[in-house]
């Protein structure tokens, strides 16, 4: 189908974004890439009184690192995040999680305050700034706010943007020599939205001890879905075929996935327990790893 | 049989000239068109005055239309006006879509827009017609329908129960045909056999998604009392006796235009009603109309096809030879046959060519077609070959199995020997002549097999579980008027081609088959070049204009090169002796002591050129005063052509799925995939080893991705491309295609067909592997797609 | 709001001022306004790439992008990579291996397999084939469209080297 009659704005400050939002009305939306909401334009599915396009904000871009956190401007496209010297070095779980993200010509559009701001449940970003315990820099005109990925997303399509709030920039911690960070996920096809999907960062010290993991799951709930029970079997432990079992069986109590296209919930639980086995087995001993 | 002639007692032999193009892998002509943006598809037609329609359609399977208040979507700016069913029917006929060779078949009048119930969710109910596509939907946003849903009759398997919601009243039950045939004593032979294996087969309903939506301009010209439709067709004849017969106009004063069409596979060879509403609002407005299905509503209004579940049984003796094989078909078909070809065919087709490639002596089926309150399902690719052949193939590997036979031995036992055509087959079929014995071979020569099963038990030792799974097939081609002619349908089975040689000794080909994107215009250039003598470069093809071009069925079933293109070898061979009797005047030379070549007419003996093609134009078209006055100019001939002596022809070939099963996700990685098939003359092997890979990955689209899912209440679920899923490059593997040549003695050219044989053998040799991945760990899949979910549940991972 | 917005922009080299309805995406725009017909739509919502053009030297979804959006834009479509020879080598394969069919995915596939020449110019096959998975073809069945972007890719390197 056709788009809906809109109005169109477009800005280049901050400040711009605020009067525009005040003119606009609380029915405008608010336009990045456009990846997912011209797509939902054209099944008539929501239909904005107009757009505000912030894709010219210089302030929304750019990527740079200081001492404790690598900052990514919410402007930053899949694409810039799939090969980008800074995030590949300090958040590589978000360099791969990038090229799952559908297909090339997406990425060259699609930004990650988009796909933040909008939280869809089978989506890899949301899970991967959560799995890396990021911060997601929230502005409006009263100012700017941080709030964890953990506490920003509150459930389908649903997070802790106000009203004429946008995300700014996303800080994720920067990587250690301890982290381990990985994203697998089961699609039919690939650039298919996930079956089931895992982002796990983990903490492992030299004599292979679990300090922190966190196993967030997408694809299969409402949103990013941490696996408490799962992530807490492994933390203290040493990582192991056993302890990789341990938290496999804890995972029956994180996850209640709905049914889909694919299939129904047991499909879901039983991806999701093989997408933990795969994704942690790598981070095992070289020995461990033979046997 | 038409009296033989072979290609080489007619100086036709394939390599001795240098305008010898069969067999050649020739590039298309008309491809670079398509690489620069240079097409003309129907959507890129604009016209003066033209206006764009939209569709409001149900969203109920079942309902009553109770009112429809139109009035503020003609206040909706753009919005020119609005029509209904009773509108519409003022100046349309309704069609029934009935074979009387099927007999007892029966469905509903069919109008462009339903009077008074919407019987499937999807369907087109009031018509908007706006100066934009966009103004159009914002009037169809704005129009109040009120609808009183009804009980739907969504399941097939209950369609004919007694408590089943009648779909159409006035036909008593949702009963569209039956059909069971028996050859041979088929009790006996189960009664005897050492072995019986049975199974139920299920096959996802799919549809085609050509990737240019169905399209159509409406243009009637009230001034001359002419309907001109551009229409994205695979019949442009055929859709012209549609539209003239339905809105009572004579048939000459509807012209049917089809330039480049973005792919159809089947789903462009029916009427729609929503495209016959467009001719009728053309007709009543008196200005050109055009609707461009947009993704969401095809997947709703184009055919679905395919929705079968098929119970098989299979006999066999203690060696391992077939008996005898038992087939029962149910297909549910929507609430309509389509017009005109029916929606019983496929399942008639199912049952045809069941067994297809084996000798057995007895045969029992029975096909069922009933009514449900889906989208309409008709013939697309490969029609019923692909369900056939997996029953069949999944039948065979079961055999194999049951007594400990290799399937490569069961194949070898059981295929149709190699020198018993022709032949007749149980279920009725007469082949002129196949080759599966030499396809295997050919076959086994392509597949590594020593290599692949020592793989394949090294992988299992590491837990990865392989596997390979072979499909022998035939395709049905070169349809005669026993496919739908004798059933009353104005389709027509024979084709014509017009040759014509210009001053400039260029020649001009105006064929009624057309092209969709398979190379129809390539090979006819090429056989047009080759007939006369002249590079192929020197050859334009016309196709798609009612018009201009002989009266023909166009392109499907496989028709094309075997009917389209002899047609063209014919009139080519006419113009090259009209034109030699020309130069034999003009050199004082006998006809045939003369030949064309690469363009230019030479001595036959010493292929010493006489004369270029251009010098004998000219004199032919500027100074006609100089030849004698008797002599017969006319450098154009036409040829039509028809199949006499077999109602099809059939082709065979045999299919090799090599794959990997990821057991904890349930997913299928295609590792290769070979094909050999029997297509008789090949024209141009690097088109058609295309055609057999894009078909190979349809019917790998229906095997594993593609699937028309519906709830329990008729609500499809499917309806955009992330949801179903078509077969995209990163899963696809590298397919490796052989031939075997059995011409059809019936031509001079000898070509069948080769557009379906893909489809046909894909899933069922995709089948057949992931069975025998899986054979270690018993389990087995049967229903289509074999989607990671149903492969887990054959597992016992999941319930 | 504004629901028409007056742009100015370069498509395939030439300046091109225009007022559009905000409601128009960029493949609309570039048929119905510019009468650039190569890029076709089959999907509308950005999932089978037929309708893929450059954007600011990016391959894009023109169905993904607002006309209104683009002022200031540099726009290539396959009429304008075919007018500049910067393909020429990548169509010429495509005819050779007859890598089309029907030809609707065919612009769009080109513009993603330009993509692959200049950004992965040591690209293998399975890169390819993962690089244009966001194109459908319905017809070719894809090999010869890999057969014909890893030729040039050959070539290319070859010509390279040499």
């Amino acid at each position: 189908m056709k788009w809906p009659a809109m109005g169109y704005a477009r800005v280049d400050s901050l400040d711009g974004l605020w009067r525009a939002l005040d003119a606009a009305g609380p029915e405008a939306q608010i336009l990045a890439g456009g990846q997912s909401l011209l797509a939902t334009l054209s099944f008539r599915l929501s239909e904005p009184s107009g757009l505000i396009d912030i894709t010219r904000i210089a302030s929304l871009k750019g990527i740079g690192v200081t001492e404790a956190a690598l900052r990514i401007g919410a402007l930053t496209r899949h694409a810039d995040l799939a090969r980008d010297p800074l995030v590949a070095r300090h958040a590589p779980l978000l360099a791969q999680a990038a090229p799952l993200i559908a297909h090339p010509a997406i990425r060259n559009r699609g930004t990650i305050g988009g796909s933040l701001a909008l939280a869809d449940p089978a989506a890899e970003l949301p899970a991967c700034v959560v799995a890396l315990g990021a911060t997601i820099v929230l502005a409006s005109r009263s100012g700017e706010r941080r709030v964890a990925a953990s506490d920003f997303f509150k459930g389908l399509f649903t997070t802790d943007l106000e009203p004429g709030e946008i995300v700014v920039a996303v800080e994720v911690p920067v990587a250690t020599a301890a982290s381990r960070q990985t994203i697998v996920e089961v699609t039919r096809r690939s650039g298919d939205y996930a079956m089931a999907g895992l982002a796990a960062v983990l903490s492992i010290q030299a004599d292979g001890g679990v300090a922190d993991c966190r196993l967030v799951f997408f694809g299969v709930g409402s949103g990013a879905e941490i696996a408490q029970a799962a992530s807490a079997a492994l933390i203290g432990q040493q990582l192991s075929d056993a302890s990789i079992a341990a938290a496999k069986a804890a995972l029956a109590d994180d996850l209640d996935p709905p049914s889909d296209l694919h299939g129904g919930p047991e499909l879901k639980r039983h991806l999701a327990g093989v997408l933990l086995a795969r994704a942690l087995r790598p981070f095992l001993a070289r020995s461990e790893q033979a046997a | 049989m038409n009296e033989i002639v072979t290609p080489r007692s007619l100086g036709l032999s394939r390599e001795d000239l240098p305008n010898s193009y069969i067999g050649r892998a020739v590039p298309r002509p008309n491809a670079r068109k398509l690489v620069e943006g240079r097409a003309t598809y129907t959507d890129d037609v604009s016209l003066p005055r033209l206006v764009h329609a939209a569709f409001l359609r149900s969203p109920h399977a079942h309902a009553r239309i109770v009112s429809i208040d139109t009035s503020a979507a003609l206040d909706v700016p753009g919005v020119v006006r609005v029509f209904t069913g009773a509108e519409l029917a003022k100046v349309c006929d309704p069609w029934v879509a009935v074979l009387a060779h099927l007999k007892g078949m029966k469905s509903a009048p069919q109008y462009p827009l339903p009077l008074e119930r919407a019987t499937w969710q999807g369907e087109a109910v009031v018509a908007v017609v706006a100066d934009t596509r966009a103004a159009a939907e914002d009037g169809v946003a704005a129009l109040a329908v009120l609808f009183d849903p009804l009980p739907a009759q969504v399941d097939m398997e209950t369609a004919l129960r007694p408590d089943a919601v009648i779909i159409h009243p006035e036909l008593g039950d949702n009963l569209v045909f039956t059909r069971t045939a028996e050859t041979g004593d088929v009790a006996a032979a189960f009664a005897s056999a050492h072995k019986i294996v049975e199974a139920t087969f299920h096959t996802g309903r799919h549809t085609g998604v050509t990737l240019e939506p169905r399209s159509i301009i409406a243009d009637y010209n009230r001034a001359d009392g002419t309907l001109t439709v551009h229409h994205s067709t695979q019949a442009p004849h055929m859709m012209q006796n549609v539209f003239a017969t339905q809105l009572r106009m004579p048939e000459g004063d509807v012209r049917v235009i089809c330039k480049d069409v973005g792919g159809s596979y089947g789903i462009k060879v029916h009427v729609y009603p929503d495209e016959m509403a467009v001719a009728c609002m053309s007709r009543i407005m008196g200005r050109p109309v055009k609707f461009i299905a947009d993704r969401f509503e095809a997947f709703g209004s184009d055919i679905h096809a395919r929705d079968h579940r098929i119970t098989g049984r299979l006999a066999v003796d203690a060696e391992g030879r077939f008996l005898a094989f038992d087939i029962d078909d149910l297909t549910g078909i929507g609430p309509y046959s389509v017009y005109p070809r029916t929606s019983a065919v496929e399942g008639n087709q199912v049952v045809n060519l069941c067994g297809g490639p084996y000798a057995f002596g007895a045969y029992r089926c029975t096909t069922t077609v009933v009514l449900q309150n889906k989208s309409p399902t008709c013939q697309y690719r490969a029609v019923g070959h692909p369900i056939a052949t997996a029953v069949t193939e999944g039948l065979v590997d079961l055999a194999a199995e049951a007594l400990g036979l290799d399937p490569v031995a069961i194949r070898r036992k059981n295929l149709i020997r190699d020198d018993a055509y022709p032949c007749t087959s149980p279920a009725g079929m007469r082949f002129e002549g196949l080759s599966h014995h030499a396809s295997l071979d050919k076959l086994l020569d392509m597949v590594p097999l020593e290599r692949i099963r020592a793989d394949q038990a090294e992988q299992r030792r590491k837990g990865v579980y392989r596997g390979l799974g072979f499909a022998s097939f035939i395709e049905l081609t070169n349809p005669s008027p026993f496919m739908y002619g004798i059933g009353g349908a104005k389709i027509s089975a024979q084709d014509g081609c017009t040759v014509r040689m210009d001053p400039d000794g260029s020649v001009v080909a105006l064929s009624g088959v057309t092209e969709q994107g398979q190379g129809t215009e390539a090979i006819l250039a090429q056989i047009v070049a080759h007939g006369v003598g002249v590079p192929v470069a020197k050859v334009k093809v016309v196709t798609g204009d009612t018009q201009t071009t002989p009266y023909g069925g166009g392109t499907w079933a496989c028709r094309g090169a075997g009917i389209g293109g002899e047609a063209a070898l014919q009139s080519a061979i006419a113009l090259k002796e009209q034109i030699l009797q020309v130069a034999g005047a003009m050199l004082q030379a006998q006809p045939s002591s003369l030949d064309i070549i690469m363009g230019e007419v030479v001595d036959r003996a010493t292929g010493q050129s006489r004369m270029p093609l251009s010098e004998l134009g000219r004199i032919v078209y500027y100074r006609g005063d100089t030849l004698p006055k008797d002599l017969a100019r006319e450098l154009v001939q036409t040829r039509h052509y028809i199949t006499k002596e077999y109602p099809f022809a059939f082709t065979n070939g045999i299919q090799a799925s090599w794959l990997e099963v990821d057991i904890e996700t349930g997913i299928v990685k295609l590792l290769e995939h070979w094909c050999v098939e029997d297509c008789g003359r090949v024209i141009n092997p690097m088109l058609v080893d295309e055609q057999v890979r894009g078909g190979i990955v349809q019917g790998i689209g229906g095997a594993l991705y593609e699937h028309c899912i519906y709830n329990k209440d008729g609500q499809l679920l499917t309806t955009t491309l992330a949801d179903y899923l078509v077969p995209m490059a990163a899963e696809m593997p590298d397919m490796h295609v052989g031939h075997v040549e059995t011409p059809t003695q019936e031509s001079l050219l000898g070509a069948k067909g080769a557009g379906e044989a893909g489809t046909a053998g894909a899933p069922a040799a995709i089948m057949n592997a992931i069975n025998d991945a899986l054979g270690p760990l018993s389990a087995k899949v049967f229903a289509q797609p074999f989607t990671p979910e149903r492969i887990l549940k054959a597992l016992g991972t999941i319930a | 709001m504004n629901r028409r917005i007056d742009v100015s922009l370069t498509v395939n080299g030439e300046k091109v001022s225009r007022s559009v309805d905000t409601r128009t995406h960029l493949i609309d725009f570039l048929r119905s306004e510019l009468g650039l017909t190569g890029a076709h739509t089959a999907c509308e919502h950005g999932v089978c790439g037929a309708c893929t053009v450059r954007v600011d030297g990016d391959a894009v979804r023109g169905c993904l992008v607002m006309a209104a959006s683009l002022d200031g834009a540099v726009v290539e479509t396959i009429e304008g990579l075919s007018d500049t020879g910067e393909i020429r080598d990548l169509q010429a394969a495509f005819v050779a291996r007859n890598a089309s069919q029907c030809g609707y995915c065919t612009p769009g596939m080109l513009v993603s397999a330009a993509d692959i020449l200049k950004h992965a110019p040591n690209a293998s096959r399975d890169d390819i084939r993962e690089h244009i998975s966001g194109n459908y073809c319905r017809c070719t069945g894809y090999q010869a469209i890999v057969d014909a972007i890893d030729d040039v890719l050959k070539a290319r390197r070859e010509s390279e080297a040499a």
